[in-house]
């Protein structure tokens, strides 16, 4: 009601930008009140400004050998996480890995979030591609998540990219049903009807009113599924099929720790924590915006 | 009213029939006759009337002479011109006549659109006006249905029932069309707003020679609304007469228990209330014979046998009964 006020007094451009913000900030204003998702956000805020930062934060090369310093625990002189076995600097690589694993996990989200939403869009507004769409989306369905990406990478051979290829492949069939099951619920509003009553063409409707309204669905979907991707590329990586040595990623540090594990506890805890706390903040800020884009809750405070 | 003789939309035995579909292999089984031979005249200027019980067809009747639905038979002339049968795209031009303003008017309202640019969009999908163009008309819109520019840049939510229907009303005329369904347009609001909604109708109406084809199940509106009233029963039309005449002197038995329903405000004054017996037939498996005569109290074997034709018993009074000479 404090935004009628500064109408009054100001003029309507006061109000026309005071309202543009109005939705991102009533969202942003209950996340922030969630104080699990508010513990996530600044997890995931420290591994962006590491990711990006990554230069100037580490205190080491993150692949330079070093044989003399080798295995050092944590809390040594200079190395405050310690070293690996060839004497590499473990902060230096957990701060370059949090660039690879949140790389990784942007590009395969989006990319799944490309084919999913638009895949979801045409099934289910046009009944006729639906069969047909979801049938393939059954198929996908039916191989096991990290086997489907083992597949892939099978086809593909290799690396990082590879890996963030069949994350997005994989992740493409969860996030069609998800978008396909709102549009379906939204296309037979009233408002659609409407829209199609004035003429408006289906690109239109679809674009500009189907999607929009389906986005609270599609930004959890792709908040919980930065913590997957994550997770899977370093799974991946562990299995040797992601990152290949030198490249300091999460999951390959543990692989190559784990034949150290009773002298060297340190390489693979160290890198696991690491993956735990940014999984675990990425699934919390989910279920926080889940909370906080309730359309329910949205529109009527 | 004066009628020309022209009318701006003629009705042949339109038909809307929904395929029930079941079994593994989604074969038809049936079809749901929600619309059945309905044929009207609308002439330019005038309100008709359309009402009847839930599931009737009245709505389903409205959408089919939109376009929204596809009629199953039958011929839907607009201006002299069969638009039944014309292809999506060719079917632009007439939606610009046509327009409709719904029962619910937030839920026709997309609820993260701010009330301006639902306005301005339709200007968008139909004219090459420039932004400022559009804001400047939108302005002008919401102003004629009695909102005020600070409304422009305010969501659906933030308004109440009767604002929300003067931007559906405002939405439908923006585009100066010739013909209006209002498809139950003030039965979701208060008495007083309904007034206040009815009264802009008019008004509008007035100012821009608009045709409505009103669409309620409260005669009451109607009949203050209404210059012509057409009775519906499962589908099928039963009574089209002037509204004085068909409230003064009504026909058709289905037309004289609905009559009988509304409530008068006169505790004193005893009146006959006319009770249906039984439920509505079910659309998909209609009765043989005259639709109304599983619930009619005048019915005799040949209503069971032979359906009524549709015919002129006085000057613009038609009724499908075999009891009515």
């Amino acid at each position: 009601m404090e935004t009628g006020a500064v109408a009054k007094t100001d003029g309507t451009p006061v109000l026309v930008r005071k309202k543009k913000e109005k939705m991102y900030v009533t969202t942003l204003k209950r996340l922030l009140k969630n104080k699990l998702a508010v513990v996530g956000l600044i997890i995931i805020i420290i591994q962006i400004l590491m990711a990006i930062f990554a230069p100037w934060i580490a205190t080491h090369d993150p692949v330079k050998q070093n044989l003399a310093e080798s295995e050092l625990p944590i809390f040594s002189d200079g190395h405050w996480l310690g070293t690996d076995n060839y004497g590499r600097d473990m902060w230096s690589r957990i701060v370059y890995g949090a660039r690879v694993s949140l790389v990784v996990g942007i590009v395969s989200v989006s990319l799944g979030l490309a084919g999913g939403v638009l895949l979801g869009l045409l099934a289910g507004y046009y009944k006729k591609l639906d069969g047909l769409i979801m049938r393939i989306v059954d198929l996908l369905f039916a191989f096991p998540g990290i086997l489907l990406a083992m597949l892939i990478i099978a086809i593909l051979g290799t690396g990082l990219v590879n890996v963030a290829i069949a994350i997005s492949i994989w992740s493409i069939p969860t996030c069609a049903r998800i978008v396909r099951g709102s549009v379906l619920s939204i296309k037979n509003r009233e408002y659609i009807l409407a829209m199609k009553a004035l003429g408006a063409s289906n690109a239109r409707i679809i674009f500009k009113h189907i999607l929009p309204n389906c986005l609270a669905p599609i930004i959890v979907f792709a908040t919980m599924r930065m913590a997957t991707a994550i997770l899977s590329t370093a799974s991946l990586s562990y299995l040797g099929l992601g990152a290949q040595p030198p490249t300091p990623e999460w999951g390959a540090m543990i692989a190559a720790g784990q034949d150290f594990m009773w002298t060297s506890p340190h390489m693979t805890v160290v890198p696991g924590i690491a993956i735990m706390l940014v999984v675990f903040a990425f699934n919390v800020v989910g279920d926080g915006l889940r909370d906080a884009l309730d359309p329910n809750m949205d529109l009527n405070n | 009213m004066s009628q020309p003789q022209q009318p701006l939309l003629k009705l042949e035995g339109v038909k809307k029939y929904y395929p029930i579909k079941g079994g593994i292999l989604q074969r038809v089984q049936g079809y749901v006759k929600a619309v059945e031979n309905v044929s009207l005249e609308v002439f330019e200027g005038e309100s008709i009337g359309i009402v009847g019980e839930s599931g009737c067809g009245k709505s389903t009747l409205g959408r089919t002479i939109l376009g929204l639905e596809k009629a199953t038979d039958g011929k839907i002339f607009f201006k002299n011109q069969e638009i039944s049968n014309l292809p999506e795209k060719k079917r632009k031009t007439f939606k610009k006549e046509m327009q409709m303003i719904f029962q619910d008017p937030y839920a026709s309202l997309d609820p993260r659109q701010r009330i301006g640019a639902a306005l301005e969009e339709v200007f968008v999908i139909h004219t090459k006006m420039t932004k400022a163009e559009r804001e400047e008309r939108v302005l002008q819109l919401l102003k004629e249905v009695g909102l005020k520019e600070e409304h422009y840049d305010r969501y659906p939510h933030e308004f109440s029932g009767g604002q929300r229907q003067r931007i559906g009303i405002a939405r439908a005329i923006a585009l100066n069309p010739s013909l209006v369904i209002c498809d139950e347009a003030v039965s979701a609001l208060d008495v007083s707003v309904q007034a206040q909604i009815i009264k802009l109708l008019k008004d509008i109406q007035e100012k821009h020679r608009l045709t409505y084809l009103f669409i309620s199940h409260d005669l009451g509106v109607v009949r203050h609304f209404c210059n012509r009233v057409l009775v519906m029963y499962l589908g099928s039309t039963v009574e089209l007469a002037p509204s004085h005449e068909l409230y003064a002197n009504p026909l058709h038995p289905y037309t004289k228990a609905l009559l009988s329903a509304i409530p008068r405000p006169k505790p004193g004054v005893k009146k006959e209330r006319i009770r249906l017996e039984g439920d509505l037939p079910n659309p998909a498996n209609p009765p043989k014979g005259c639709p109304f005569h599983t619930r009619c109290p005048i019915a005799t074997e040949r209503c069971k046998q032979e359906r009524p034709e549709w015919k002129e018993v006085a000057p613009n009074h038609y009724v499908a009964c075999h009891e009515v000479q």
